[in-house]
């Protein structure tokens, strides 16, 4: 029992990790319907980034963090404005295979900066604490707590603000938005941006119980294009329940199934749903 | 009757976007379907050529139910069509977009192509020559060796009947065949689908130009938010209370 | 005239790669020519599903690795002949081709990208772990070369280079007829549009699945090859960086090309091979390279050339139906 709950306990953790690689995956989807392969990259590069100012400046934690965001953030930007947008029209294949190219690109850019060992991130909040019986370190609450505050606020931003609402019209109908006066570049940077940030709080704040490593965001990524199939291409909830699926899956997994196997049971699940479904859960209507 | 509808339906969701539609078409006829824009013209045509399962109701083609085949094995039997957007392969030139129009109609495989095989080379004359006799009847052998994107909207318009032709069909479904071009052009095109009709094909358009399939069509079928209004001839059509009403109404896009 | 010189120029090719173990200085050059020919073999397989049928494969790597496993076990562990073995090795590919390819070509676009990209970290992960079988991270040692052929050994470098030319040759003509062939017509109309092409009464689903084994042939064929010539394989062979890699000499030389995969795979292999102190960093170029290919030259070098060839071709023949063009455009 105790070690379901403390399973429980960690599915939490991951899966609030996955939740928003997953949510800045989605968003970039919905929108431009570009599948981006690179994302795992902006990932990577946020943990180092963070661990740099930290280790390099010695930037408190949370500063590092902020910097981390708003870099990875404006790379996001120059992504969609140099890359991106020059393939608007373009096949389907073509923004795959550019979005492949940037992240070899950025990966081989991490392993020339950083090299390519294993580096551990110290954060501040390494105590060990003991509630109820749950062993766990600071750092994995803190995980949980900020993922859901970052989801929160991203929803009311997303709802309440104008600026957030055009977001919403543009994943619904690219022609109705710009039929509105929306202006499509702008959204289209800014839906990038905040997908870069999301993507550099998630590997700040899980890169202190993992490790920073140029492939770090292999597996990440993978896994988080199964969780936005598994909640549907675009879906904003559904990356997020997505996400803690694929966490309890996992850390339940990993205790009752196999620890060598773990990483498989995304895709296993992935395989089961595509070979059920081929245009994947909540596919919208038919063609 | 060539093909008959019965109390054809089809709902995405809650909404019917063809609701009971009962529809027959005679052979050697021009029919034409009408109606305000999202009457449901494109999914009617979507259901016969099998890109949609109905929700209930039933296609016949002379007489044999259709309704579940996919759509390549419905082209198989001779029913063929064209689509809004003409999806051609621009970087390819006009002959070879029409070429593989009649591969349906050849039997070599992988093993053929690989050994180079009597019955590949002969299969392979006979659809050029499938090709280019129907650029003759559209009249596009001038343009056979052209790159598709360097040709006019118009002469993508015929390549795409063209293609559909080269599948040697009995009944040719055509949606808006006339939509972008010119009124020449829809003269021109008019022509052709006479042209066609003399030559034994049975036709089914949708089309929004009026003028155009007043003076085309035998028979006519008008929908409207998924249902059947009115039949008839254009005569009829043209005096009929309920098309009047649909048209002045409704959005008054024709 | 025209088709003379091209032919005379594929002939003098072939003569140039017959003669080359008698020119090279040393084998070094033989093993890297080797090494290219059959990682273009798999790129062919590649190039004919994603370029020519319109469907994104990212888990070719994976079939790769099937390949080159399915040999390495049966003639180490199993002590099974060379040559049988590599029929074998092709055999397993194509069934397990067969199989995905059943499932993942119900999928489409981004969908499948992301489904065979899944599948070939499957085949990774399956690889990595399985140390019963496949020995894990220690890796496959002692794979025998390939076995004679009655008098013919192939324990020389020269020999093993002329073993995988031959290879390369037959895989590139029996691409070349295939994709001149009715049934190559049949799968660009897929890759042009699938809705169109059954509304032409072409069976989809069929030729997708003859073009996706067919291509996990070419890519088991490659991975069985190179088991025999490296005589070891480690799980990394099934690894992303491997398909990326493939993917790169794809774009690079031009896909949907009959020649791009070769010389996209040659270029990209020699110049790493030169840009030795690049090894590990190579990808700061080549990632770069392969966004601004896909921008401004999405069929690579080979479409290009294409192009060129065919406007230089244009401009002499086409002025007067050009200034035609205009006058019709403007009554």
């Amino acid at each position: 029992m105790e070690i379901l709950i403390q399973q429980l306990f960690n599915g939490l953790t991951i899966g609030s990790v996955y939740s928003l690689v997953a949510l800045g995956l989605t968003l970039v989807y919905g929108i431009l319907h570009i599948p981006n392969f690179a994302h795992g990259a902006l990932y990577m590069l946020g943990g180092y980034i963070t661990l740099s100012m930290m280790t390099l400046y010695g930037v408190n934690y949370w500063i590092a963090m902020f910097v981390s965001i708003i870099v990875v953030g404006l790379l996001g930007v120059l992504l969609e404005r140099f890359v991106f947008r020059l393939l608007r029209e373009a096949p389907p294949l073509h923004d795959k295979i550019a979005a492949i190219g940037i992240l070899l690109f950025l990966e081989a850019f991490a392993q020339f900066v950083w090299g390519a060992d294993f580096h551990t991130m110290t954060s501040p909040y390494g105590q060990v604490v003991n509630i109820l019986g749950l062993t766990f370190t600071l750092q994995r609450l803190l995980i949980i707590v900020s993922a859901i505050a970052v989801m929160v606020l991203l929803y009311l931003f997303l709802k309440k603000t104008y600026t957030g609402s055009t977001i919403i019209a543009m994943s619904q109908s690219r022609e109705g938005a710009s039929l509105v006066g929306i202006n499509i570049n702008k959204v289209a940077m800014l839906t990038f941006m905040i997908s870069g940030g999301l993507a550099a709080i998630a590997s700040s704040l899980a890169s202190p119980i993992n490790l920073v490593f140029p492939g770090m965001g292999h597996l990440v990524i993978l896994k988080a294009f199964v969780i936005i199939i598994l909640g549907g291409m675009g879906s904003i909830p559904g990356a997020i329940v997505g996400g803690y699926i694929l966490g309890f899956s996992e850390s339940l997994g990993a205790t009752y199934i196999s620890n060598d196997y773990k990483d498989i049971i995304a895709f296993i699940l992935l395989v089961i749903i595509l070979t059920v479904k081929p245009t994947g859960l909540f596919a919208k209507g038919e063609r | 009757m060539l093909i008959e509808t019965k109390n054809l339906t089809k709902r995405f969701g809650g909404l019917a976007a063809v609701n009971n539609v009962d529809f027959s078409m005679e052979k050697g006829r021009i029919n034409a379907i009408i109606g305000p824009n999202g009457a449901g013209k494109s999914t009617f045509f979507n259901l016969i050529s099998g890109f949609h399962r109905p929700t209930s109701g039933t296609v016949l083609f002379k007489g044999i139910d259709i309704t579940k085949l996919p759509a390549n094995e419905i082209a198989g039997l001779g029913i063929s069509r064209t689509f809004q957007t003409t999806s051609l392969f621009d970087q390819s030139t006009v002959l070879d977009n029409v070429i593989v129009g009649h591969r349906l109609r050849t039997k070599s495989n992988l093993v053929d192509a690989i050994l180079r095989t009597k019955r590949l080379k002969r299969e392979e004359a006979a659809c050029r020559d499938k090709a280019m006799e129907v650029l003759e009847i559209v009249g596009l052998t001038e343009s056979a060796d052209r790159i598709v994107s360097s040709i006019s909207q118009e002469e993508k318009k015929r390549t795409a009947i063209a293609l559909a032709l080269a599948t040697e069909p009995e009944i040719i479904f055509l949606d808006e065949p006339a939509a972008g071009i010119n009124p020449d052009e829809t003269e021109g095109l008019t022509e052709l689908i006479k042209k066609l009709n003399r030559s034994g094909l049975t036709i089914c358009l949708i089309e929004h130009k009026m003028h155009m399939i007043m003076n085309l069509a035998d028979h006519i079928m008008v929908l409207n938010y998924g249902e059947k209004i009115a039949e008839g001839t254009p005569k009829e059509i043209r005096r009929n209370e309920a098309v009047i009403k649909a048209y002045l109404g409704g959005s008054a896009s024709a | 005239m025209k088709i003379l010189t091209k032919r005379n120029g594929i002939i003098a090719l072939i003569i140039f790669a017959f003669s080359f173990p008698f020119i090279a200085q040393n084998d070094y050059y033989l093993h890297m020519l080797t090494l290219s020919f059959i990682w273009a073999i798999a790129v062919y397989g590649i190039n004919l599903l994603s370029g020519y049928t319109g469907y994104l494969s990212l888990a070719h790597a994976g079939f790769f690795a099937i390949g080159a496993y399915s040999l390495g076990l049966l003639t180490v562990k199993a002590g099974m002949n060379f040559w049988l073995a590599l029929v074998c090795a092709c055999l397993i590919t194509c069934a397990l081709g067969f199989l995905i390819g059943l499932i993942a070509l119900r999928t489409k676009e981004h969908f499948f990208a992301i489904y065979t990209l899944c599948v070939g970290y499957i085949i990774y992960l399956v690889i990595d772990k399985w140390e019963g079988l496949t020995e894990g991270v220690r890796g496959l040692i002692g794979i025998p070369a390939p076995g004679n052929i009655g008098p013919i050994t192939f324990d020389t470098a020269a020999s093993q280079y002329y073993l995988v030319l031959i290879f390369l040759l037959a895989v590139i003509l029996i691409v070349y007829r295939i994709i001149r062939s009715l049934t190559g017509r049949t799968y660009m109309a897929i890759r042009n549009s699938e809705d169109l092409a059954q509304t032409i009464g072409i069976s989809t689903m069929k030729n997708k699945l003859t073009a996706f084994v067919l291509s996990t042939f070419f890519a088991g064929l490659a991975g069985a090859l190179y088991a025999s010539f490296i005589r070891f394989i480690g799980p990394d062979i099934g690894s992303t960086a491997i398909m990326f890699d493939l993917l790169m000499y794809l774009l690079v030389g031009g896909i949907g090309t009959l020649s791009g995969p070769l010389v996209g795979t040659l270029l990209l292999v020699i110049l790493s091979q030169n840009l030795q102190f690049l090894q590990e960093y190579r990808m700061l170029i080549f990632g770069p390279l392969l966004t601004v290919i896909i921008i401004f030259y999405p069929r690579g070098i080979a479409g290009a050339f294409f192009d060129w060839q065919r406007k230089r071709k244009d401009n002499t023949l086409s002025g007067v139906r050009g200034e035609l063009h205009i006058k019709a455009e403007e009554g």
